[in-house]
């Protein structure tokens, strides 16, 4: 595995019940890398990202983040979760509270950030995501595209170095996916190290150094875009990209 | 996988009718389909006009409608007469027993005994003020324009100020034990403070029944059910009577505050379920993007899910308080005055005896009060909690 790898996993291991969800899953994904994750449904790809921030927990194997390795250590996975900002299909914004609240709630109570200065940085977010005007609106009078937008300047307050992506466009009406994955690819450009689940092949063909594809909780295979588009090695992955690209 | 609510928050399908839409063209029904046309029509129209098109437009309706006026027919009339048009509202019991009405009189002549139950006669005039007070602090606490911290400065000096004039003993003031405390004083304080004490109480069930921790949610889920599973009656009964027997010689405990803390337990345990159902009606992305900020327990429950699942439960959490606002009569078992069994005092007067429903209904009117207060403000908290969070 690579010297400088921000997040390695070692042989994981997941069940739900008698259910398993990943096998032996070994992946080493450096610092500013662009990883694409793809797969059928119920691949164990979405577990496989949760797993970095412990929202779910692997029972065999070991992830290591930034050189912390994953336990049942609360303060492990506190420390983890600073660095790791994530995005999920459902956007799950705090709808309870602004757009501006939402964002400068967790730099405030977990990183101990002055309000005025926490609120000028978000500006900042708000604006890069380009929907400043709508700071002090309610995550419900925000359309779905905008609220993902917002969900990724949430995660970009906490100044992640890694950001995860869980199907961030899975949920919105086709004609708001541009504007979400644009920010996406600008951030990529920034240098952000990102592992995204997604379906959006064109994104990743843009934007992944790497592509992973998974099937029935293991990785089938993985390798640059050009490789995994034009000479996918094996069959499963030709036949998905068969039925993904045909339409 | 992750795939559990896709429909939750997901936009819903853009087909020719979509669910929402259908329902949204529904709900505006009646006003779209009645409005426009009818309208100029209505105005038009007298009462007899509406009447003939909405009561008497089917042979079943008109049925029904004479139907109602014969009953409306039968019950207002004597209501009235008895309520207000025969009553007889000042004198003696001599002048109640000729007149056909109800006998206000009584509430007259017995309502200082009523409202402040055996409390010295001369010095009635210090748990008016305190009410009066009371009341008073409770209606500004719900204003939202002073939800400020010199409310909370205002609350302490309040019961401060409470309890020297409900006691005495300092100030020139006579001491008056709390036995010949009664009537409405009783009531309100030990429902209000039931209430105050019994709500973060029931914050702590709730989420202790949910704790990962066995031994902290086996204890909740124990004294939640112990508690729901019998009286209150058997509660109060047991704070009054038995918990003195476990105390060591020579330690009491007043009569007021074991009735109080019977109530409050009480309380919270019914509390704690409804907070309960508000807990879940949490999505669990709710909980998971407060993990994934890096959000401790308690922030993740103070910043994220309380406020969220405490606007849910508003209406179950007034019921609730509504309720233990009306068991403080049960106190009576204890021998507590409150103002029921202060009003139940006042029908023993031999003279006044025949007139106890008047006083029942005056009593009954006292609680309606302060019952429907609550009911209209918790209906006022919940468009105000709503404003900005409807969907």
């Amino acid at each position: 595995m690579t010297a400088n790898a921000i997040i390695e996993l070692r042989k994981v291991g997941k069940w739900y019940n008698s259910y398993h969800a990943l096998r032996d899953v070994s992946i080493s994904i450096g610092k500013g890398e662009k990883v694409v994750v793809c797969g059928p449904s119920g691949s164990g790809k979405s577990t496989m990202i949760r797993c970095i921030n412990r929202l779910e927990a692997h029972q065999t194997g070991h992830i290591i983040v930034d050189g912390i390795e994953l336990t049942d250590d609360v303060k492990a996975v506190e420390k983890i979760r600073r660095k790791v900002g994530m995005v999920f299909q459902n956007f799950n914004l705090f709808p309870h509270l602004t757009v501006l609240q939402n964002l400068t709630l967790a730099p405030i109570w977990v990183r101990g950030m002055a309000k005025s200065e926490i609120e000028e940085i978000a500006m900042m977010y708000l604006k890069r995501v380009r929907i400043p005007d709508q700071a002090h609106k309610f995550p419900g009078q925000l359309s779905g595209g905008q609220q993902q937008r917002v969900a990724i300047a949430r995660a970009l307050c906490m100044r992640p170095e890694i950001m995860l992506f869980d199907e961030p466009t899975s949920a919105l009406d086709p004609e708001m996916v541009k504007e979400v994955l644009d920010v996406m690819t600008e951030l990529a450009g920034e240098g952000m190290t990102m592992v995204c689940v997604t379906h959006e092949m064109g994104f990743a063909r843009q934007v992944a150094d790497s592509i992973v594809f998974m099937a029935e909780g293991s990785i089938i295979e993985s390798g640059s875009p050009a490789e995994f588009f034009e000479n996918p090695k094996s069959e499963r992955t030709r036949q998905f990209l068969g039925q993904i690209l045909e339409h | 996988m992750s795939k559990h609510s896709p429909a939750d928050q997901a936009p819903i399908p853009t087909g020719p009718v979509s669910p929402a839409r259908w329902a949204a063209s529904y709900e505006e029904e009646p006003t779209q389909a009645s409005a426009p046309p009818q309208a100029n029509g209505m105005t038009a129209l007298k009462p007899f006009g509406w009447a003939k098109d909405n009561l008497f437009n089917t042979p079943l309706n008109a049925a029904l409608t004479l139907a109602c006026l014969f009953l409306l027919w039968l019950v207002v009339p004597p209501m009235a007469n008895w309520l207000l048009l025969k009553a007889s509202w000042s004198g003696s019991s001599e002048a109640c027993r000729e007149a056909a009405g109800a006998c206000w009189s009584v509430i007259v002549v017995k309502h200082r005994l009523i409202f402040f139950g055996t409390y010295p006669y001369d010095e009635q005039w210090r748990p008016f003020l305190a009410c009066a007070l009371f009341v008073a602090m409770l209606g500004a606490s719900g204003v939202r324009a002073f939800w400020r911290p010199w409310l909370a400065v205002a609350w302490v000096l309040t019961l401060v100020g409470m309890g020297v004039l409900m006691w005495g003993g300092v100030a020139g003031l006579t001491y008056v034990p709390n036995d010949r405390w009664g009537g409405l004083p009783i009531t309100l304080m030990l429902s209000v403070f039931s209430i105050a004490l019994a709500f973060p109480l029931s914050i702590l069930l709730a989420l202790g029944r949910q704790s990962s921790l066995p031994a902290i949610r086996t204890f909740c889920v124990g004294f939640i059910e112990t508690m729901r599973g019998v009286p209150l009656v058997s509660v109060l009964f047991m704070a009054s009577v038995m918990f003195p027997l476990f105390l060591p010689e020579g330690v009491t405990v007043d009569k007021l505050l074991r009735a109080l803390a019977g109530m409050t337990l009480f309380t919270a345990a019914y509390l704690a379920e409804a907070v309960r159902g508000g807990l879940q009606a949490i999505p669990k992305g709710q909980y998971e993007a407060a993990d994934a900020l890096g959000l401790s327990y308690w922030q993740k429950t103070m910043l994220i899910v309380l406020p969220q699942a405490l606007r849910i439960v508003i209406p179950p959490i007034v019921n609730q308080f509504i309720s233990a606002f009306k068991d403080t009569s049960l106190v009576t078992i204890v021998g507590l005055y409150d103002l029921l069994t202060a009003a139940t005092v006042a029908t023993t007067d031999p003279e006044w005896r025949p007139y106890f429903a008047e006083v029942y209904v005056f009593a009954g009117l006292m609680f309606w009060i302060f019952c429907f207060s609550m009911s209209r403000y918790s209906q006022w908290l919940e468009r105000l909690a709503n404003r900005y969070t409807r969907r």
